[in-house]
């Protein structure tokens, strides 16, 4: 029997057009065989959640550079609470100040890949929160 | 009787001999040889001799300074005559904010200005559409309207300084805010002098702040080249640049085939609008990333030149020799900054604009230490600029001109980038130009390969990486320039006060008028100065002419 692939939603929530980062993430998601969905740019939280959900993901991982994720984030968040998918990890990655990553956590964010962080970690990150 | 002379030593020989019985014995024996790679990933030999040099011609492969080919750059006194602006790139929260941060570099030895402006300007949205929120004054300065503008130039002479605005889509409306603040000073347009970045091209490739649809944005552009050769003649109504190509992973290579192609297109669709090359081609200027690869990046800069001369006179049958010259700003490498231990990011800075000093810019910014974190602190900053200051005044590079001229390396690999780059330009010429090629997703997939190539590169440890993959400790915690929401705040608040005290009804009919020209395929840009000098906002004029041009929405693809 074929083993379901993860599906992931890579996002970019917000007015950032920064997507080196996004990208290479993908192409790391898909090379490790999982199902790769990219939002491509200035996607809203509502758009991403709905995509998150249309596309039945099972982790959605946020990329922003911007410093919007204080007020982004949250609404990520409470839409997918408010639409029942509060069960679907969230991961972030960018420009993410660490005084900020304790209240991010707070909120939600399982996850967040400081810069210079490896793919490899994310790959793991994500095999790991799947067989659990 | 005289002596015979000896025979002169066969040099191919020679330096098979030497490779044969020093170098690889000696290469062998280092239990942790070097990869000899530069950071795209060219192979360099392990020494370069006149035999790399065979078929070079001094007058046809070097010159002198300020005559073809230029490949020693494109003024005859270099930085003997000016040194290169020191133009350091600035913009956060409210206008206030930013003229204060201006002031204060120029009184510490700045010689020109740059401005970054907030996401939702750059984006043409008002600070108070719902897609700013959270983004107001973060990555940039919030302008929303010429009220703003007047702010942010308040106390700064602009018939004495220059001012370069990075902006893509809206830069039209930018340019028109500037000339308004201008005249308002008693400056007129002939005499403002600056750039705007204009390249919407790099935008669809790399940047990604575009707007309208790519035939619109070129049509206003040329509309800036057009007001610009008629209007304001020592104004750069562009800066074709290869920066933004190169932050989103190109190799040196690609960065300088694209960024000069980008420049063929731009001249083409000039052309073809009916404009004659010499009127507008001196006023192009351009913009390149200074990376990691030293002796690469000299070379890079100085292919540059000499592939634009020829293009210019050759291609295009420009007889003015402005028109021939490729300048350039130059911003060091903002991707190639880490956050771990920040402090080294001023080393790398420090190497980067020194290879950028070496290649001839004519302007230049140093990024600060601070650059993974946010936006840059006072005094990260202001160490950025001391780079540029101790490069110009005590490193003696610019002592003599092209000082690196005739070294075999920086020779052969001039015109190894030339030759490269020109094949690259020709594919791009057989796609059908550069808009077709980004239909195609040509540019952004080789971009896109060789980010992903480098990301793993550095995964595998074959690129070392100083504190990040290799020589790694924990750091001091650094201060950072935090900007709050108090700046939106006050953003919405003068947002709403302009939109309250214009008179709405001359608002409304300039950019009725707006809207017409752009139907009527007029060019926008004396309508934009009205629009903007009656206080219509940034996001009411973008959104008359999106209703006319319509919005581009790109291709999903990794």
């Amino acid at each position: 029997m074929t083993q379901k692939k993860i599906r992931v939603l890579i996002a970019k929530p917000g007015l950032d057009g920064h997507d080196r980062g996004a990208k290479v993430i993908c192409r790391a998601l898909r090379d490790a065989g999982m199902e790769v969905i990219y939002t491509g740019l200035r996607r809203t939280p509502e758009e991403i959640v709905s995509a998150a959900i249309q596309e039945d993901v099972d982790v959605i991982g946020l990329s922003i550079l911007s410093g919007a994720h204080g007020v982004l984030f949250p609404r990520i968040l409470e839409l997918l609470k408010e639409q029942g998918a509060a069960d679907i990890p969230v991961i972030a990655g960018g420009i993410i100040p660490e005084k900020d990553i304790p209240q991010m956590k707070k909120i939600g964010v399982k996850e967040i890949f400081p810069p210079g962080s490896s793919t490899q970690d994310i790959v793991r990150w994500i095999e790991n929160i799947k067989s659990a | 009787m005289a002596k015979k002379s000896s025979p002169a030593p066969d040099l191919k020989t020679a330096y098979r001999k030497w490779k044969k019985d020093l170098y690889d014995p000696a290469r062998e024996a280092c239990s942790s040889a070097q990869d000899l790679t530069t950071v795209s990933g060219r192979r360099l030999k392990e020494l370069y001799t006149p035999e790399d040099l065979e078929g070079w011609d001094f007058s046809k492969d070097l010159g002198f300074p300020g005559e073809p080919p230029y490949v020693r750059g494109v003024h005859p006194t270099m930085y003997h005559g000016r040194a290169w602006t020191m133009r350091q790139f600035s913009g956060f929260g409210t206008p206030e904010d930013t003229n204060r941060r201006f002031k204060y570099l120029l009184s510490h030895g700045q010689t020109g200005l740059s401005v970054a402006f907030h996401l939702p300007t750059l984006m043409g949205l008002d600070s108070d559409h719902p897609l700013a929120r959270g983004e107001i004054g973060k990555c940039g300065v919030a302008v929303d309207s010429l009220r703003d503008m007047e702010v942010l130039f308040d106390g700064i002479p602009l018939d004495k300084i220059t001012t370069s605005m990075t902006i893509n889509a809206p830069a039209a409306v930018l340019w028109a805010m500037y000339i308004a603040v201008a005249e308002k000073q008693g400056v007129s347009p002939r005499v403002i002098s600056g750039t705007i970045q204009n390249d919407i091209l790099k935008e669809y490739i790399a940047q990604k702040t575009f707007i309208f649809p790519p035939p619109a944005s070129m049509k206003l552009i040329v509309d800036t080249f057009e007001y610009g050769a008629r209007e304001a003649p020592r104004w750069n109504t562009i800066s074709i640049s290869g920066y933004h190509i190169r932050e989103a992973g190109a190799t040196a290579l690609q960065e300088l085939a694209f960024t000069l192609r980008d420049g063929i297109e731009y001249v083409d669709w000039a052309r073809e609008r009916g404009l004659e090359v010499d009127e507008f081609a001196p006023r192009l200027s351009f913009f390149f990333n200074a990376h990691n690869d030293f002796f690469e990046e000299i070379a890079k800069y100085r292919a540059a030149r000499k592939i634009w001369a020829e293009v210019m006179r050759d291609r295009f049958g420009a007889r003015q020799p402005r028109s021939w010259w490729l300048r350039f700003h130059t911003q060091t490498s903002g991707v190639s900054l880490m956050a771990q231990q920040p402090v080294n990011n001023v080393v790398r800075v420090t190497l980067q604009a020194l290879a950028a000093v070496l290649g001839g810019t004519q302007s230049l910014h140093t990024n600060s230490l601070d650059e993974t974190y946010g936006l840059p602190s006072e005094e990260a900053v202001t160490i950025a600029l001391r780079t540029q200051q101790i490069i110009a005044h005590e490193s003696g590079v610019i002592n003599s001109i092209d000082p690196l001229g005739g070294s075999y390396l920086v020779e052969r690999l001039t015109c190894d980038l030339e030759g490269e780059a020109k094949a690259v330009i020709r594919k791009i010429d057989d796609m059908g130009g550069m808009v077709k090629a980004i239909e195609l997703g040509y540019p952004q997939k080789e971009i896109a390969d060789s980010a992903y190539w480098y990301q793993k590169a550095v995964e595998r440890g074959e690129k070392v990486v100083v504190g990040v993959n290799a020589y790694t400790k924990e750091h001091e915690p650094i201060p950072l320039l935090l900007v709050d929401e108090s700046a939106a705040q006050q953003q919405l608040s003068r947002l709403g006060e302009v939109r309250r005290s214009r008179n709405q009804a001359r608002a409304r009919a300039q950019l009725a008028d707006l809207k017409k020209a752009a139907q009527d395929g007029l060019n926008v840009m004396p309508f934009l100065i009205s629009c903007v000098k009656a206080y219509a906002t940034l996001g009411e004029i973008m959104d008359t002419l999106k209703d006319v041009y319509g919005e581009y929405r790109e291709p999903i693809s990794y």
